[in-house]
Order: C-alpha cells, then structure tokens, then sequence
C-alpha cells in the first residue's frame, strides 16, 4: 500500500506539469480565425488622398489586405518596404495590395505612407468596424484574399517576402472563373 | 395649478430624463446596462484576460460602439455576440460555452473537489486510526533499562 502511494503522487503530478509546460509554450495569439475558407467581408472606406476603397472594387483580383498602425512598432515597419516592393512587382498580374490603418492618427499615419513612399491605396478604419469584421486582434495582420473573394490566408506578424511571393503566386496559379 | 396637473407635469418631466439618453442613439432606445452585459461576455482582444466591458484600450471602445449600433439596428444580444463569435471564434467568449470538450473546464474543478475531499477524509480517518492503535501496543523494554531511566530521573540528572 505505501509503495503504491510513493509512486501514485509524482505519476498524478506529471499530466498536470506536462499540460502546464505545454500552455506555457503556446503563444495565446497564435488564434486560429474561423474566417480562412470563408468570403471576405465587404469593406468601403477613403483613402487617405479621399478616394473611395472598397474590396469590391477589386472583384477578380487577389487582394492583400493588410492591417497595420504607425504605433506598431518594429512589426509594421518592417513589413511596410516588403508591401511597396511586392506591390509594385505584382500590380500588372492582377494582385492589389490594400492597407488598412487602425487605432491611429491621421497625421501619424499620413507621416508613416509619406516616409516609407507608399504607393497602394491606405485607408484608415476609423470606428474600427472594418477590423472587427476582419476579427483582427493585434497589428500586423494580413488577409489573402483570391480572385474569387475568399479569405485564403491570415498571416499574424511582419509579412516578409517569401510569404508574400508563396501565397500570392499559389493563389495566381488558381483558374480565376469558379 | 391643480394638483393633479402638476402631478402630471412631474411624472413627465421625470419619464422625459429617463428617456433622454437613449433616444440621442441612432435608431432603437439601447439600455447601457445590456450594451455592458453583452461587453461583459466578450474578450478584449488587445488585453489578456480583461473583458470589453472593463478595458479602457481604444479597441475595445469601438467594440462597445459596434454592440450599441447594433442593437440599436435591431439585433438581439445573442446575435451581437454570434457576429462577434463568427468573426473571432469561441476564443473571444470569457466563459466557453458548455458543450462538447468544453465541458471539461466545467467538470473538471467539481472532480478535484470531490477527489480532493475523498482523499482528506480517508487520509483523517488513517491518521486518527493510526494514533490509537500506537498507544495501545505493549513496548517491550529490558527490564534493566526502565530501570537505569528510572534512576536517573530521580536522583535528577
């Protein structure tokens, strides 16, 4: 009987370690969103120059659209050159990248566009409808959306090159007609 | 002025400041008390563990800007916060919902408690069982040595 109890302590102890180490080492942002598989919502918004944005405006294209904020910082300042440089190699194949400013100022996100020399379209969603219909939770965060208007991709982080240029050319290479 | 019409221009007035706040909302008169219980159930999701109700982040004010237009459009608070599970997943729910493997994180504190109980009162009742039963066992001592104890206590060493 006290052999078995020797042994039954550290025997119950070990799942609940394993299970504690094991939440330990999960990020809690890394969220699986209920959203990939499904149409992207439909958005309408200005940008900052005061042209309309819209996701249906792209209808056809594979759009990129991408969250971010001024204050975010290294994350969006990273992935900012990353955007310009695959937008301006991929606008001739029907690609559009389209960025989405939250939880800023207007000036600071008009100085972020100005020093990073953006050129796609950037629009602020000001009442923050826009992210939840996205279910955005932090910044950055970037949607692929294909040519059939369907959320293919959500990258949490920076978006570097080899994410952008795999995804982007994997949903190119799709037939665009349903 | 009579009595009963100043009766009356008193319930108005008081029924007219009642109503004030929300019919300034768009649409349906929205009571802030369920704006704050639907806030309440969902999980800010710039914070950790603090609920839209209780953050002061700018995210989750536009949250509860979105939960008062839409039940100002209409909607009833479960399906604000269906909207809000569609687009963040049960995740943003503070309580998971009892069904299916979640109903692990219900049951699981009642086991332990019961569990934890079984052990305490089993582990009581050897204790005590255990004492008695020292006391009573005859010590067998060499007669020699009680009596050497003896001794020394007595000349008080």
């Amino acid at each position: 009987m006290k052999r078995l109890w020797r042994w039954l302590i550290p025997v119950a102890v070990l799942p609940v370690l394993a299970l504690l180490a094991y939440g330990f080492k999960v990020s809690p942002r890394d969220i699986p969103s209920p959203l990939v598989g499904r149409p992207a919502p439909a958005f309408a918004l200005a940008t900052l120059d005061g042209s309309p944005l819209s996701l249906e405006g792209h209808r056809g294209k594979v759009v990129v659209v991408n969250f971010w904020a001024s204050w975010c910082y290294p994350a969006c300042y990273e992935e900012a050159p990353v955007l310009e440089r695959n937008w301006r190699g991929y606008r001739a194949r029907g690609v559009v990248v389209v960025g989405v400013d939250i939880q800023d100022k207007r000036e600071a996100a008009e100085k972020f566009v100005a020093d990073f020399g953006l050129t796609f379209p950037v629009a602020q969603d000001l009442k923050g409808t826009v992210s939840v219909d996205y279910g955005v939770y932090g910044v950055p965060e970037t949607f692929f959306v294909d040519r059939k208007g369907q959320i293919r991709v959500k990258h949490v982080g920076a978006v570097t090159d080899d994410v952008f240029r795999a995804t982007v050319d994997r949903l190119l290479a799709e037939p665009s007609a349903p | 002025m009579s009595r009963p019409v100043a009766v009356l221009v008193v319930a108005l007035s008081v029924l007219a400041l009642a109503v004030r706040p929300a019919a300034a909302q768009s649409g349906k008169p929205v009571s802030e008390d369920v704006v704050h219980e639907v806030a309440a159930q969902l999980r800010c999701v710039v914070c950790q563990n603090l609920s839209v109700a209780d953050s002061p982040s700018e995210m989750a004010g536009q949250m509860r800007a979105i939960i008062r237009e839409r039940l100002a459009a209409g909607e009833s608070p479960a399906e604000v916060q269906r909207y809000f599970v569609e687009r963040y997943g049960e995740w943003i729910l503070l309580s998971p919902p009892r069904r299916g493997f979640n109903l692990l994180v219900w049951l699981l504190p009642l086991v332990a408690v019961v569990v934890g109980l079984a052990v305490t009162v089993a582990l009581v009742w050897r204790w005590t069982h255990r004492r008695r039963g020292v006391r009573t066992a005859p010590v067998a001592v060499d007669p020699a040595m009680s009596e050497r104890i003896r001794r020394e206590l007595e000349s008080g060493r």
